[in-house]
């Protein structure tokens, strides 16, 4: 019974790290914390991949001079090793979008940011400017 | 082996509370360096679960380079989260459910550390084969990623080198842009 529990533990505890990074890019307003979220989850998607990939009493892929080692399954580790190059990639891409949309609005939360929107929409209609260009659109 | 799953268990658990300590924050400095902690005990549960080449890329490139961004955007950036006005309940009731459901489904996958499951059917046991006999480079992490699915890193090449563009492009923007366009914005907010 406990070997079982523990067995499917971390596949729970994975599940509950990747709905945590869920609810902070969902839930808060906070642009960075947004991509902190993303980071969040990426890494859980991570752990569950090189789960799946561990083999009981198994010794990591690298080759040795006796026949009857197990290796835990290389796969994985390749597949992950290349999303965690590509995770920093898109890291850097949120966060220069944040820092443009900072210097933009002068703020990184979404309700101020959305706001602003409305507002100047609004003061384009006002004005009659550029309302052909956005109804064209 | 029931004390490497229960090291593993432990590590875990430590990750859960980084994180829960992340939704508590709402210091930026607190934000990022919770994230590199978190970062850094993923790096000992791959450790303890045989990744050990994913551990020191996650230790050097997840743990190091993406702390080091988020300083440098930091400074940039308001030093502190706002609370917001709008509720938080249908996003956490949504992400409840959605955590209810996968764990619900979790009882049907393969239990952690079985070699009958069925990834360790299919072309893993090929790829260890092959890495001693075709290639002949021990490390067979190596052997796949650079020669088995080289069009994979080929592939990441290309999405790091996008990436890298669109942030120049974004940060170049900014200086030539900011003078001529968020004045005149502003103005008009003054006299409505």
């Amino acid at each position: 019974m406990i070997s079982s529990t523990i067995g499917i533990w971390n596949y729970w505890i994975v599940f509950c790290l990747m709905m945590i990074g869920l609810f902070l890019v969902i839930g808060r307003k906070n642009f960075l914390k947004k991509i902190v979220g993303l980071a969040i989850f990426q890494t859980s998607v991570f752990l569950l991949y090189i789960t799946f990939g561990k083999i009981k009493g198994g010794t990591p892929p690298i080759l040795n001079e006796s026949i009857d080692t197990i290796y835990s399954n290389p796969l994985p580790h390749v597949l992950i090793l290349t999303a965690i190059v590509v995770g920093v990639a898109t890291t850097a891409l949120g966060l220069s979008l944040v820092l443009r949309i900072n210097s933009e609005y002068g703020s990184i939360e979404e309700d101020d940011v959305s706001s602003q929107d409305l507002l100047d929409y609004h003061d384009d209609i006002e004005t009659g400017k550029n309302l052909g260009l956005k109804f064209k659109k | 082996m029931i004390s490497e799953l229960l090291i593993n268990a432990f590590l875990v658990t430590i990750m859960l509370s980084i994180a829960i300590a992340l939704i508590k924050t709402r210091t930026v400095i607190f934000t990022v360096i919770l994230t590199s902690a978190y970062s850094l005990v993923a790096a000992l549960m791959f450790i303890t679960l045989d990744a050990v080449d994913v551990a020191f890329t996650e230790a050097s490139v997840g743990a190091g380079i993406s702390t080091i961004l988020f300083l440098a955007a930091m400074a940039y950036l308001p030093k502190k989260e706002e609370e917001s006005i709008s509720s938080e309940v249908i996003p956490a009731l949504s992400c409840i459910i959605l955590g209810g459901i996968l764990i619900w489904c979790s009882f049907d996958l393969p239990e952690i550390g079985q070699l009958t499951a069925p990834i360790h059917q299919h072309i893993a046991p090929e790829y260890i084969r092959g890495s001693k006999e075709d290639i002949g480079i021990p490390n067979i992490v190596t052997s796949v990623l650079a020669s088995y699915r080289g069009y994979d890193t080929f592939g990441e090449t290309i999405v790091v080198f996008t990436a890298g563009v669109a942030v120049l492009a974004l940060l170049e923007k900014k200086n030539t842009t900011k003078k001529n366009k968020s004045q005149p914005k502003q103005e008009i907010r003054k006299n409505a």
